[in-house]
Parts: C-alpha cells; structure tokens; sequence
C-alpha cells in the first residue's frame, strides 16, 4: 500500500477526523440529554409508555440519506450544513436511547426505591441520588452502541456533499484510489473502538459501587 | 410545494426511469441480499443457537458490521471488483455483497438469541416426549425463536433499504438514484420527492413486517394468548 497519500493528507485527513468526531459527539450528547427526561416519562407513566417508546423506535425506520435531504426543508438550513447530521444523528440517538432509558429505570432493584422512600427523599432526590445513577450501567451499554453507530451512519452524509471520514470514501472513489478509502475505513473503526473503550471505562468509574459488589463483598 | 409538485409530475411516474421501477428495483436489490442473508445466517443462528457453540462470533460480527461504514466498504468492493467484472454487474455484485455482509449479523444474532430465549423446560419436555434432535431443532427451536429472529430481520431489512440506497452513489438502480441525481443537478425538489419515496417504503415494509409477525409467530409465544388464558 501506498503511504505517501496519506502523510501527504495528514492535516486533511486530521480536520476530516475532527469534524467527524465533534458531529457524532455533539449528536449524541443532544440526543442524550432529550431521551433521559423522554425514557423516565415513559418509565413514570405507563400509559404514555407504549406511545414514547414505541413512537420514538419509529424514527430508527427513517433512512439516513433521506434525513439528511429533508431535514434542511424542516429545519430552513442549507443543504450542506453540518447542522442537519447533527441533527439526524441526534433523532437516530434518541430513537435508540429512550427505551434504554426506560428498561434501565426499570430494571432498578425495589428495595433501593423503598429504601430511598424510607428515608424521605424527594422525587427529584430519588432520580438523581439512587434512579440515575442505578440506571448508569444499562444506559453505558447502550451509549456505546448508539456512539458506535452514529459514527458509521455519519459517513454517509459524505454522497450528498457533508465533510466528514465519509469524504476519505468519496474522494477515493472519484480518484479511483484505494488507499483513501481504506484510510477513512480504519479510521472509522478506530474511531469506534476508542470511543467504545472510553465509555466502557467511564461507566466503571462513575459506577465504584458495582467494583465493590463484583468482588464479592455482598456473599 | 415543490416536492408535490414533482411527486405529482405524470413525466416522473413513466419512462425507463419512473418512480415505479425505481421503487421495484430498489426492492429487488433489497429482497434479493435479504434472502440470501437468510440463506445464510439462520440454519447458522439454528446451528448456533442449538449447540451454543461459536457464540463469540456472533457478538463479534455485529460490533464490528456497525462499526464498519457500509458506504466505505461498498466503494472499496466496487473499486476492487468493477475491473474484473466490467459489465453492469460491476456495480450489482458488490452492492449485493454489501448488504448481504451488513444483514447477517442481526439475522444471526436474533435467530440465537431466539433459541435461547425458549424456555428450558419446554425443549426438556420435547425430549422427554422422544423427539429427535432434528426435531427439536425445526419443531420446537425454530418456531420458538421466530418472535426475536423476525426482530433481527426486521432490524436487517431495515439496513438494506437505507444502504441500498447509498449504493445509488457508486451507480446502482433504486430510489436513492433521485437523492444522487438530484445532487449532481442541484434539484431539490427531485432530491426531497426520492427522500419521500424511500420513507414511505421503509414505513411500508415496516408495517409488512408487523403483519407478518402476527401471522407467523405460534399465538401461544405471545402476550394475546395470556389474556385468555384463564387465571
């Protein structure tokens, strides 16, 4: 393989990179912060449940090149404008977010919501103080799928134009070159790998209680 | 609109490249990688699912076919394949391998984890009543993993239809054709019309596939049983 392409493009490929990362995280974070209020309504009230849950799966349907055509008609931006991955990206991560949410919040052992009632905690002290973080290992694993996907489904804004590692692709295939595209294909999957790792390792920080458990202190 | 308006255009539903047969192609391309996929990866899920063997592979494969741009993959097929081949196919051949890469691995992991959904008791009792293996591989196994394995391929099918249309990009047929072009032309109205289209076809195949889990799947699997079932 030839490498002098890609020392040549260093910096290119480095911005492509950047990019791509800053729209699949700020996706992802958005997409967040809306499925977690999202998930524990439907958790709270069961009749909305069905209707959360299930019309938010709904939007998992909608094909990515077809979003990012359209959302600039909803949204009034330019077709070319980053905004309208993001935002793609960030429906696609609540779509897959707010079930987890949900099952997350439900999956919480009773005694430590009674517990926490006990001792008199509000509502807003219950989510925060023993929901929430309780629910943290489930939605991890959910994170990492979402962060995973979201930056495979990035790249396919490149056909219409979007600069992102998806552009790595289509400048091999007009150039006919290979090294390019095999360029942007590792890059994307160390791009997910990392990631991946990092939130695996975020998860074990921010949840210490579970190391406890796991050695056995409870038997 | 000029959305509807070019939806409603008479000179786009006929002609060699009418919404019609771009809406048969696409479902061509789509059905033709689903049922190989099938071919593939559910006597592999059974296979699997039944012995518990290879389970790794499985858990492997779906993390790294997400991980994986399709899209990248694709125009690395069709750079290193359309040479050899030279016909049209040059593009057909490598999009289908695509889709079928991208299908196998939730068909294969909804078919396992299917299996291994099924309450123990029941494939105890079906040996207890004689059954072969074999029996209880298509008999009991097979039927009782249809409620998970017809999420994987719904989850798959999903897949196909939003790749396929990608594919457009390296030359293949369907409805992603009017998002390309649309683009090459700087027409947005053909671009939004095609985007309509491929949402109405994934909803459509999305509420096929709820039907079909209704019919297909043994009624004494799902919660509609229960609430006749006397307590």
């Amino acid at each position: 393989m030839n490498l002098d392409w890609v020392v040549n493009h260093a910096d290119e490929i480095w911005s492509l990179t950047v990019t791509h990362l800053w729209l699949t995280l700020s996706a992802t974070a958005i997409g967040l912060v809306i499925s977690i209020p999202l998930g524990y309504i439907a958790y709270r009230f069961k009749k909305l449940h069905f209707f959360i849950v299930g019309g938010t799966s709904l939007f998992f349907t909608l094909p990515s090149l077809a979003l990012f055509v359209l959302l600039p008609k909803i949204l009034g931006t330019r077709i070319l404008d980053p905004v309208n991955v993001v935002v793609a990206l960030a429906i696609y991560t609540v779509s897959l977010l707010t079930r987890v949410v949900a099952d997350g919040l439900a999956s919480i052992p009773h005694e430590a919501v009674d517990a926490a009632t006990g001792i008199g905690y509000t509502s807003a002290q219950m989510f925060f103080k023993v929901q929430f973080p309780l629910a943290i290992p489930p939605l991890i694993s959910g994170l990492r799928v979402v962060v995973v996907t979201n930056i495979s489904i990035a790249t396919m804004a490149a056909v219409i134009g979007v600069a992102q590692l998806g552009t790595l692709f289509t400048i091999g295939f007009t150039r006919n070159q290979l090294v390019p595209i095999i360029t942007g294909l590792i890059v994307c999957l160390l791009l997910s790998l990392i990631l991946d790792r990092l939130l695996a390792l975020l998860g074990r920080v921010v949840t210490p209680w579970r190391a406890v458990t796991h050695q056995g202190r409870a038997g | 609109m000029d959305i509807i308006a070019w939806l409603t255009d008479p000179a786009n539903w006929t002609g060699q490249y009418s919404i019609p047969k771009q809406t048969l192609m696409h479902l061509v391309y789509s059905f033709v990688s689903l049922g190989i996929a099938l071919v593939i990866a559910v006597p592999l899920g059974l296979y699997i699912g039944h012995t518990g063997r290879g389970e790794n592979l499985i858990i492997g494969s779906a993390n790294a076919m997400r991980a994986l741009p399709t899209i990248g993959l694709l125009i690395l097929l069709v750079l290193i394949m359309a040479p050899r081949i030279g016909s049209s196919l040059a593009f057909v051949i490598p999009a289908i391998v695509v889709l079928i890469l991208l299908a196998v691995p939730p068909i294969l992991s909804g078919v396992v984890s299917g299996v291994q959904s099924i309450d123990r008791s029941v494939i105890d009792a079906a040996y207890g009543l004689g059954l072969s293996r074999r029996q209880i591989v298509f008999k009991v196994e097979a039927p009782g993993s249809l409620p998970l394995a017809l999420s994987g391929v719904r989850g798959a099918m999903l897949q196909i239809v939003s790749t396929a249309t990608v594919a457009a990009y390296v030359s293949l047929g369907g409805l992603g054709r009017y998002i390309i072009d649309g683009r090459a032309v700087d027409d947005y109205s053909m671009m939004a019309g095609g985007s309509v289209l491929l949402i109405a076809l994934a909803i459509m195949l999305e509420l096929m596939f709820v039907v079909i889990t209704r019919v297909v799947v043994s009624p004494g699997l799902t919660r509609r049983s229960q609430k006749i079932k006397p307590t």
